[in-house]
């Protein structure tokens, strides 16, 4: 066993646990090489990588393109915002074009659930999805297990709740798929409005109270409240949210044990996070930015292996 | 498939003494030299002329490093399998320092190869040699040679030679082992 099974990476839905031990033992390698004075490797010298962005990122496609680059991959960089996009071209068109300059992998941000999907149907290049729509996040999730295991040695057996806006988190939906196949249990807590009708179906148990649920867990990961994404009001104040489902530090101390702090980022901070819990020790906001890049540098290693 | 035996535990021993010899009339105190053993099989000759320096010639403060050289490897995605990584630990600078590297079997030289280009991302080393137990004669794909070498060995293309080391696989010895 020293091979992903897929040669996409879609979705978490499609890894096994095998895929996802193989990508963390990979990217201990990789954390090693990036916390080097020279942190770069030949690996992937005669691969060229596009990432494709239809929907704005900050963090995730700096921490790919880093990856990239330390891989020694060929670097391509497209956003919808400054293209033809605009101009009517659809999505295979787009990306077949790209591809006809000789591009063995593309990393695709899309407002659309299933776009990677779609496109690894349609075109020949391997597909990471970087994110699409509310559907998968599957690098994120990586990530986040992979810090957990970490901080506290392993992720089975742990116990995590996933707060905030549920329904529209791609970030949610990966982590649960990703916690269970790890034998973690899993709890979700917000308002019922941004939790999803029968989330229990994916065998995660629904929390509204915030005090339970953060007495109960091992690992907090909070969510962002994505205003982009809310169309209608799903509470009635932002201050009201903060109020029930925000966490300070008063809250946080009040605990009957230290738990471990999470965000995908970016933080609103004084929402779902104060800055005092966001910067204090039992915050690992920040580890979790240093170990994308070694997620993604394992996942594009194990996925650029499979390219003959 | 049929296996003879190249070296046994005793004559593995009394080379492990003379290798570690002569990097003594070499590096004397060991003050600028540090040993790093190519993964994974080179770590364990490595860890054993470690030993034997500490234990046998009193030399106290050997830097030893392992050095993992997957990423570097010309034959990514051209072979069948993938290349599964081990773990690199080198735990100082090897700048301006003499650096030996140490692996079980020099082949074709392109793990060395590798080697070369991987250890520069730890410093610039003030030079560079090469210690392997064995060294397969007539097979070199690059232009390498060791410094320290146990035993020449003349093997055709579709033998192995298989190093066994105690801590591993119980028991110290070499095998050529046909087709």
């Amino acid at each position: 066993m020293s091979e992903l099974s897929v040669k996409h990476l879609l979705g978490i839905k499609y890894l096994n646990e095998a895929d996802i031990q193989l990508i963390f033992e990979t990217a201990d390698q990789f954390k090693e090489v990036i916390n080097r004075s020279i942190k770069k490797v030949p690996s992937l010298r005669d691969i060229t990588i596009a990432n494709i962005f239809f929907e704005n990122s900050t963090r995730t496609k700096l921490s790919f393109e880093l990856a990239e680059k330390r891989l020694s991959a060929d670097v391509i960089n497209f956003s919808a915002a400054q293209s033809s996009v605009k101009k009517g071209e659809t999505l295979i068109d787009t990306v077949n074009n790209i591809l006809s300059m000789k591009v063995d992998m593309v990393v695709m941000r899309h407002p659309n659930p299933g776009a990677g999907i779609f496109l690894s149907k349609h075109v020949k290049a391997s597909i990471v999805n970087a994110g699409d729509g509310a559907h998968e996040h599957p690098t994120q999730a990586l990530l986040d297990s992979y810090s957990i295991r970490e901080k506290l040695g392993d992720v089975t057996g742990k116990k995590v709740v996933i707060v905030g806006d549920i329904l529209h988190s791609r970030v949610a939906l990966s982590n649960i798929f990703a916690l269970k196949l790890q034998g973690a249990t899993v709890k979700v807590c917000g308002p019922k409005t941004l939790l999803p009708k029968h989330v229990e179906s994916l065998g995660v148990k629904v929390e509204t109270d915030l005090r339970k649920a953060l007495n109960w867990c091992d690992v907090a990961n909070m969510l962002r409240i994505q205003n982009e994404r809310l169309d209608i009001s799903y509470f009635p104040t932002t201050r009201e949210y903060t109020q029930q489902f925000g966490v300070n530090k008063k809250l946080l101390d009040s605990l009957d044990k230290e738990i471990v702090i999470m965000h995908p980022g970016p933080i609103n901070r004084g929402v779902e996070i104060t800055s005092d819990v966001a910067d204090s020790k039992q915050s690992i906001i920040l580890n979790q930015v240093e170990n994308g890049v070694a997620i993604r540098m394992a996942v594009l290693y194990l996925l650029a292996s499979k390219i003959k | 498939m049929g296996q003879r035996v190249l070296l046994s535990e005793k004559e593995i021993n009394i080379i492990l003494h003379r290798l570690a010899c002569q990097l003594l009339e070499n590096h004397l105190d060991f003050k600028d030299t540090v040993l790093i053993g190519i993964q994974p099989r080179g770590s364990f000759v490595a860890n054993r002329l470690t030993q034997i320096l500490k234990e046998e010639y009193g030399v106290n403060h050997i830097h030893t490093g392992f050095l993992d050289i997957t990423f570097y490897r010309d034959d990514f995605r051209r072979g069948d399998k993938v290349l599964e990584a081990n773990k690199t630990d080198i735990d100082f600078l090897v700048e301006d320092k003499k650096v030996v590297l140490i692996d079980d079997v020099l082949y074709t030289g392109r793990s060395i190869r590798a080697a070369l280009t991987a250890i520069q991302s730890f410093g610039r080393p003030k030079e560079i040699e090469l210690l392997t137990l064995i060294d397969r004669r007539f097979s070199r794909h690059l232009p390498i040679q060791p410094n320290y070498r146990g035993r020449q060995v003349d093997a055709i293309n579709d033998e192995k030679v298989k190093v066994l080391w105690k801590e591993n696989e119980g028991k110290d010895v070499v095998y050529l082992v046909k087709g």
